[in-house]
């Protein structure tokens, strides 16, 4: 009997992404949900501009991509144009929470009927390690050598806290991949943020706590460790939204 | 008692399986080196897995298919 396997959904390729990087690990989890909802004749992705460029490449379904932070506007264009698609957006933190803020903010507010699936690493990975929006206090990156200087460079955006404060979105749901219990959760809630989709709830996103070894500086043990020391306290896990739940 | 198949080509060498796997069953081969210049994964005591899928479950690039 075949415990595991890669999912149908999942093209068989390699992905370019660094040893450790947990891209990969969401990806595989976006795929299996795919299979599990037998939706992958219909579902369409939104990719955005950052490590996950590439995604097209490795999802089975159709794949748009879309230019650096609208990929909540072209994935809106699609669903609307023809609901019966199932629409999802594959956004970093760079992409998602900084370029394309207003995107997101208006699509929630909107409440669009559509999936987001969220990478927040606090840092710039494609481009090589900058300062992101979500980076955290005191965090070293290439363009804060001393640490986040909070009073020259503000503070980290919380965008499921904040997206929470709306009365469109449908649900909201912060997730890690850092350990096997974290990861069986994080597909817990894409698969929620998928059906939600499919019952015609409206706007889902799923925010993925997610490693960069190779920006980080650390080794992939090493980062996901980090992950719980710093950036779970600052991100805590939970459900921010969930309207059918109240 | 389960089977590990690695695509060992696919391999990184990042180590997150290892440290998944609760019966140290796994390690990087340090005398193989594969098409990518990393030091693949490989099961050193494979009559130890209990087939639990943590190691499939953390690994990144989706290069490990556990039956049992």
């Amino acid at each position: 009997m075949v415990v595991f396997d890669k999912p149908k959904a999942l093209a068989d390729v390699p992905f370019h992404y660094c040893p450790g990087c947990t891209h990969g690990i969401v990806h595989r989890l976006v795929a299996e949900v795919i299979d599990e909802l037998g939706i992958e004749g219909r579902t369409i992705g939104i990719a955005p501009v950052g490590c996950s460029v590439m995604a097209y490449d490795y999802f089975n379904c159709d794949m748009i991509e879309a230019a650096h932070g609208r990929a909540p506007a072209v994935a809106t264009g699609v669903k609307r144009s023809d609901p019966e698609n199932i629409v999802f957006t594959y956004q970093g933190d760079g992409d998602l929470a900084s370029i394309g803020m207003a995107e997101t903010v208006h699509s929630a507010a909107r409440n669009e009927n559509i999936t987001i699936i969220f990478i927040n690493n606090a840092i710039y990975g494609m481009t090589g390690g900058q300062m992101a929006p979500t980076s955290l206090p005191g965090q070293v990156t290439q363009t804060s050598p001393y640490g986040r200087d909070t009073n020259a460079c503000g503070f980290p955006i919380k965008v499921c806290e904040m997206l929470s404060q709306l009365d469109g979105p449908e649900y909201l749901e912060r997730v890690a991949v850092n350990n096997v219990k974290n990861v069986k959760n994080a597909k817990k809630a894409i698969k929620k943020a998928f059906e939600n989709q499919v019952n015609g709830k409206g706007f889902s996103l799923v925010e993925v706590i997610s490693s960069c070894p190779t920006n980080w500086g650390m080794t992939p043990a090493k980062a996901l460790e980090w992950i719980d020391e710093k950036m779970i306290p600052y991100y805590p896990l939970g459900v921010y939204k969930d309207r059918s739940a109240e | 008692m389960a089977v590990l198949t690695f695509k060992t080509d696919k391999c990184k060498g990042c180590g997150l399986c290892v440290d998944a796997c609760p019966k140290g069953v796994l390690t990087l081969a340090a005398d193989k080196i594969n098409a990518k210049g990393h030091h693949p994964v490989e099961a050193k005591e494979p009559e130890k897995c209990i087939g639990c899928a943590f190691c499939a479950t953390m690994c990144p690039d989706c290069i490990i298919k556990v039956e049992r």
